[in-house]
């Protein structure tokens, strides 16, 4: 119990220290966020379930008026705004990815990249772009235009999810609790 | 830790959060009936009021909470400039900016521990299903606590590694990074558990 709470928690915390820590560079020069490979880390580490509560602790905190997703934004303001279905979509995107590292049994690294691009890619921009096209009054097409851009820097932070999961698993085997 | 709770103190500070929270539901139920670029217009304007009736100071802080939409008023500015439906464009963006200008006015005026207190009375009744309101705070706490903590961890991580390489942080940094947030979940559950753990009485 009490390591569930704290692995929740303090999964919850590294989404928004990822989101806030701005010098991540790729080897292009390009500045990212890391903070989707937080939520990524969250399914394909903690599991399907402690990683959905990891992430809706820290949707809510972020409804309750903290600061913590990229950019220092927060606030209920959040919820009314076009990114609104990538906030809503983040805990189902933890989840699916930790459904995938739980059930297919592969190695770690190969389970967590697919699972992070099936829950962090994949079902994260269905939500997104649904948000995007209801708040911005367009069709689906015209907005996952938009956001179409983003995807292949979504699909580098997938491989590294994988990498940092097997990393982290021969590190502290016990603590990779999906699977534990 | 630093929120948006706006440092202006206003009368809407002294409402109950559950007051203010439904009447944001009302509000953007409203706004999103609202077909006709007038009707938005005069809503606008009683927003614009509502905030400068609580002072300068505090509707510039409102309005910089509003900076991250200017790329997405410019994508409707485009595509309707584009394709001449002006109206409907100018019905999508006031309706946008208006519902989050709202949306931010709440949170801009509720305090957190308000806002906890809310979420504690919402939460009784899923004790019943085991999610007991002291686990529910400790988990809170925990993040409010541990989110400056890891990010002053992660900051000294990426001294040490200007300190050690010619190379510019990337990405590796989130390694560490998770390692320590996982070792600092080890400590903090080993510590709850010492003094008394989250079951008991």
């Amino acid at each position: 119990m009490e390591k569930n709470v704290a692995y929740i928690a303090l999964f919850a915390a590294l989404i928004a220290v990822l989101g806030l820590v701005p010098q991540i560079t790729l080897a292009t020069g390009v500045p990212i966020t890391a903070q989707s490979l937080g939520v990524m880390l969250c399914g394909t580490v903690l599991g399907a379930r402690r990683g959905f509560l990891a992430v809706l602790l820290f949707v809510a905190l972020v409804a309750l008026g903290l600061p913590l997703l990229s950019g220092g934004r927060g606030g209920l303001g959040v919820f009314s705004s076009p990114t609104v279905g990538f906030v809503i979509g983040f805990p189902v995107a933890a989840f699916v990815a930790g459904l995938v590292v739980e059930k297919w049994r592969v190695g770690l690294g190969i389970a967590s990249f697919a699972g992070a691009i099936l829950g962090g890619v994949l079902v994260l921009y269905l939500f997104g772009i649904t948000g995007m096209a209801v708040v911005l009054g367009k069709s689906w097409p015209a907005a996952s235009l938009l956001v179409g851009a983003y995807i292949p820097g979504d699909l580098i932070k997938a491989g590294m999810a994988g990498f940092i999961t097997q990393g982290l698993a021969r590190l502290r085997p016990h603590a990779v609790l999906s699977r534990g | 830790m630093l929120t948006l709770t706006s440092p202006f103190e206003t009368p809407l500070h002294r409402l109950p959060a559950g007051l203010k929270l439904a009447a944001l539901a009302l509000a953007s139920i409203g706004l999103m009936a609202m077909q006709s670029l007038w009707a938005l217009g005069v809503a606008g304007v009683a927003v614009v009021c509502l905030y400068l009736a609580f002072g300068r100071g505090f509707a510039g802080y409102g309005l910089r909470l509003l900076r991250p939409l200017w790329p997405f008023v410019l994508i409707i500015a485009l595509w309707h400039g584009w394709t001449g439906e002006f109206a409907a464009g100018g019905i999508i963006a006031g309706r946008l900016l208006l519902a989050v200008a709202l949306a931010n006015l709440v949170t801009m005026t509720t305090r957190l521990e308000d806002m906890m207190t809310l979420v504690e009375r919402l939460a009784r009744p899923l004790a019943r299903f085991g999610l007991s309101p002291r686990v529910l705070a400790v988990a809170v706490a925990l993040v409010v606590r541990f989110t400056p903590v890891l990010m002053d961890k992660a900051g000294q991580l990426m001294q040490a590694w200007r300190a050690r390489s010619a190379r510019r942080v990337n990405w590796r940094i989130v390694l560490p990074i998770s390692l320590m947030a996982l070792d600092e979940a080890d400590h903090v559950a080993e510590a709850i558990r010492a003094r008394g753990g989250l079951s008991g009485p």
